[in-house]
């Protein structure tokens, strides 16, 4: 039999005004299994706690009600008063006489009568509460981080400089990402490279960051503090622990006239090649499908050449399992590609803009190539048709985004300020140019953005019309660009020698592979979602796994940095305690009532539910349960009100509880 | 100011289920602002409008309940991420249930109220009180009650083992 203590708050007069307290705790006394019934002035205060911890020792209660304001409000002082008595916590339960009571009803009978019977309510489910011992779960206090673009690099560096080792992996076969390939970059105009490049070599020499370029995430198993990731080590046909970065490699290869992505396919490259000068680590990659050696089997040039004997040709693809208790995602962005059908569209691409038909209508990121010291021109901007220097450039702003008919309905942030950038770094390299914008809005919040914009049409005097551009053709040697001006009302027409598109930050195509592998959502275009979009923006909902970078949505280098920094103090935090406490309102499945239908796992918003595998003595197989991983749980009990065999129970919130609560009204 | 009280002859009992996060909080908003509403409703908190099991309102009902209100976060606020779709599809299901087995839908009231909604809850709740007073007690679920339980109680033996052959 129960022994339940139920204590009645006066709460000054905020309860006693309207609810007869005294009334309550002798008409709640007389309910059977209550054993001690009390009022009192302020429960919260300390003589009020004092008195409910010397109820518990002297009248040995079993179960407590505090009736008095929200749980929302005390439930957890009431708790730990309780624990600190000896009791366990979770068989103390608050009755919400104030707020949903005494504040809201006038009548003194009325509320005194409701008061009782939300009372009485919370004795009965009180009896039906359970001992619940608090969840611990240790914490592996390692990161993953994944993609070693800026938002990578920061994380990682930020996670590492505060004592913790980091696994970085890279898809591609150097860190960097699209920061690597900018020129100069707004709001300041400071160059790309000098500011990233020491990052990528901090990263490099970091004595706790392990990093794996060349490599992707296999599998990924666990849950918050106990994660144990696979990665793909991709053979890169160079032994990276005897190589030097000497390159002669590359200046030997007999194969060079492979077309550079990280030039936009501007420049060549070699078979065995770093994409960069300055890349990170500084080892050759051999492209496999190009490489002679690999295509005829004749050849063998490097492996030849290479001092330290580096170059590998047998080798193969390695799996490495890293034990993590965190992991940041830092995948970051792709460029809305115009050849393509983009998702979710039945119309293919801009073909009205001709980008890869006509060689001199160019995207963005093949404009910051060509304006980079490092690039492919050393910096002049030329025609990639004729090497001309552009004399007239049209710039195109909001190409694919914002543009619901091609399924981007979203705006991309970043393209209003690289194009007043690009009509900046084209005036300040070509003195008689003149450079016009197509645009719908100038959309520059962000600090000294809008100065920036303002300047790239005051001082460097670019065109700016607002309007869409209806269509584009060749003309001789000249595009000739059709659109129109609708703060005027008229029809544009400019020949220009080079147009350059702004087109949309879109997800990484297989980002949704990656989610699933890691088991968080993302929205209707694959950008990653946060828990909270206010409250929680670099959290993923699922537990330890944190967000970084356009990966998440569009973002300028600023906002990313900004992300990154956050999400590494959220994987600190974590890595401040070495065991995890979590409150243990979890789902349990009861297996002998298990049917193994997975309608839980399938509704459960956390992934939290697992497939386990009942055997007998002899480990035959004798059928397939749910279990719940209590670290991955969010206590939803979704799954509870979905199991049709009723197997499923969410601790705290019992179906004998709610039952009990009902039956006493 | 205190303004004089109508009697009713019939005070309806209503159930509320709710979930924490927002609704509830609505409600001890409603509070906090001093709003004033019948007295009529009990409140029920569960993590999430996730959790809340149609068999619930059947016993709120059976339990002599006269109207059911169920509330919970708006449409992609929940605090679970996606407690309240599975929720909302459950309880569009069990609505026409309900409206097929002869239930007046008026007694029975879905709705969104945030933590930020005090006002919306006030009315929500002042609404539906006035609502099922209109439509008078709610019998056919108590009558149901009974015919359970008299058919509930296995108490001779051969009833049992007719009950285990089944
Ligand atoms: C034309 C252009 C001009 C710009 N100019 C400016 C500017 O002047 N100023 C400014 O502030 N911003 C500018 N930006 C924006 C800037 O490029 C981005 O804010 C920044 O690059 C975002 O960094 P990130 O690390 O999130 O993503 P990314 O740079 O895309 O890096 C992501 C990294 O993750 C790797 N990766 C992807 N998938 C995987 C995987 N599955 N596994 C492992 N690794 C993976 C990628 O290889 C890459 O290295 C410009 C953007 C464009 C397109
Ligand atoms: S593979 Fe050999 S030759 Fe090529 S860069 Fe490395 S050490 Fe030099
Ligand atoms: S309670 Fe919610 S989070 Fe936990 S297993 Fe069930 S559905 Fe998943
Ligand atoms: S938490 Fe409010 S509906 Fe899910």
């Amino acid at each position: 039999m129960s022994r339940i203590g139920v204590f009645v708050c006066h709460c000054g007069e905020n309860i006693s005004r309207t609810v007869d307290v005294e009334r309550v705790a002798a008409e709640v006394g007389k309910l059977p299994g209550v054993a001690f019934s009390t009022d009192y002035k302020y429960m919260c205060s300390d003589p009020g706690q004092g008195l409910l911890k010397k109820a518990i020792r002297e009248e040995r209660l079993s179960h407590v009600v505090v009736a008095a304001c929200s749980p929302r409000m005390h439930e957890k002082t009431f708790r730990k008063a309780v624990e600190s008595a000896g009791l366990n916590p979770f068989l103390c339960e608050m009755a919400n006489i104030r707020e949903h009571c005494s504040w809201v009803h006038e009548d003194r009978d009325e509320a005194t009568v409701k008061a009782i019977e939300i009372v009485g309510m919370m004795v009965e489910r009180v009896k039906k509460n359970r001992v619940l011992p608090t969840i611990t779960v240790p914490v592996t206090k390692r990161s993953l981080v994944i993609g070693g673009g800026i938002a990578g690099i920061q994380a990682a560096l930020d996670i590492a400089d505060a004592g913790h080792e980091v696994v970085l992996v890279e898809r591609e076969p150097s860190i960097g990402g699209h920061m690597a390939q900018l020129s100069e970059t707004f709001p300041t105009l400071d160059c790309s490279q000098c500011i990233m490049t020491p990052k990528m070599v901090d990263v490099a020499n970091h004595p706790r960051i392990k990093l794996y370029t060349y490599a992707e995430i296999e599998h990924v198993e666990g849950y918050i503090g106990n994660f144990q990731v696979t990665v793909r080590r991709k053979a890169r046909s160079v032994i990276e622990e005897k190589c030097t970065g000497c390159g002669v490699c590359m200046e030997k290869c007999p194969v060079r006239k492979i077309p550079n992505t990280f030039d936009r396919d501007l420049g060549m490259r070699p078979a065995i090649y770093v994409p960069f000068p300055q890349a990170v680590p500084n080892t050759p990659v051999i492209d496999r499908e190009n490489c002679t050696k690999f295509k005829t089997g004749k050849c063998g040039v490097c492996q030849k050449v290479c001092g330290p004997g580096a170059v590998d040709y047998e080798q193969e693809d390695r799996l490495i399992v890293e034990p993590v208790g965190a992991i940041v995602v830092a995948t970051g962005f792709d460029l809305y590609s115009i050849e393509e059908k983009p998702k979710g569209s039945s119309i293919k691409g801009y073909g009205e803009f001709g980008h890869g038909r006509i060689p001199d209508v160019i995207d963005g990121m093949t404009f910051e190539r060509l304006a980079s010291a490092s690039g492919p021109t050393g910096g002049k901007i030329m025609r990639p048709s004729d090497g001309r220097e552009p004399k007239q450039i049209v710039f195109i702003q909001c190409v694919g985004s914002r543009a619901r008919e091609k399924g981007i309905s979203y705006c991309s942030k970043i393209c209003c300020m690289y194009t007043a950038k690009h009509t900046m770094l084209y005036h300040h390299k070509v003195h008689d140019g003149q450079a016009y914008v197509f645009f719908m809005d100038a959309r520059t919040p962000g600090k000294s953005y809008d100065e920036f914009w303002r300047r790239s049409i005051e001082e460097e005097e670019a065109v700016y019309i607002r309007g869409m551009v209806s269509r584009l053709y060749q003309k001789g040697d000249k595009i000739v660009v059709m659109g129109s001006d609708i703060s005027v009302g008229v029809q544009v027409e400019i020949e220009a020698d080079m147009v350059v598109l702004a087109t949309a930050v879109q997800p990484r195509k297989g980002a949704d592979t990656l989610a699933q592998k890691l088991g968080i959502s993302y929205d209707k275009y694959h950008f990653y979602s946060e828990a909270h979009a206010k409250l929680r923006p670099v959290e993923c909902a699922t537990a330890g796994i944190y967000l970084a970078g356009a990966c998440q949505g569009p973002k300028d280098i600023p906002d990313t940095v900004s992300q990154a920094s956050a999400a590494a103090a959220k994987v600190m935090t974590l890595f401040a305690r070495d065991q995890l406490e979590r409150e243990p309102i979890v789902a349990r499945v009861r297996e002998t009532g298990c049917v193994g239908c997975f309608y839980c796992k399938k509704v459960c918003p956390y992934g939290a539910v697992e497939e386990k595998e009942i055997r007998d003595r002899q480990g035959n197989l004798v059928k397939v349960v749910a279990y719940v991983n209590p670290g991955v749980c969010g206590g939803c009990g979704t799954c509870q009100a979905t199991c049709p065999s009723k197997s499923v129970e969410l601790d705290g919130y019992t179906d004998e509880q709610i039952v009990a609560m009902i039956e006493s009204l | 100011m205190h303004t004089e009280k109508e009697k009713h002859t019939f005070e309806p009992k209503i159930i509320a289920f709710v979930c924490t996060w927002c609704t509830y909080a609505g409600a001890d908003l409603a509070g906090t602002s001093r709003m004033q509403y019948p007295a009529n409703v009990r409140v029920l908190k569960f993590p999430c409008t996730g959790r809340i099991d149609p068999v619930f309102i059947l016993k709120a009902f059976q339990q002599g309940a006269d109207g059911v209100l169920v509330s919970g976060c708006h449409p992609g606020d929940c605090h679970y991420i996606a407690g309240n779709f599975h929720a909302r599809r459950r309880f569009a299901a069990f609505r026409k249930l309900l409206e097929f087995v002869g239930v007046d839908l008026g007694r029975l009231q879905f709705s969104w109220v945030s933590a930020a909604e005090g006002g919306k809850w006030v009315e929500m709740v002042t609404g539906l009180t006035e609502q099922v007073r209109g439509m008078g007690p709610m019998q056919e679920f108590k009558e149901l009650a009974l015919e359970e339980q008299w058919s509930g109680s296995i108490d001779t033996p051969e009833l049992q083992e007719a009950y285990d052959q089944i």
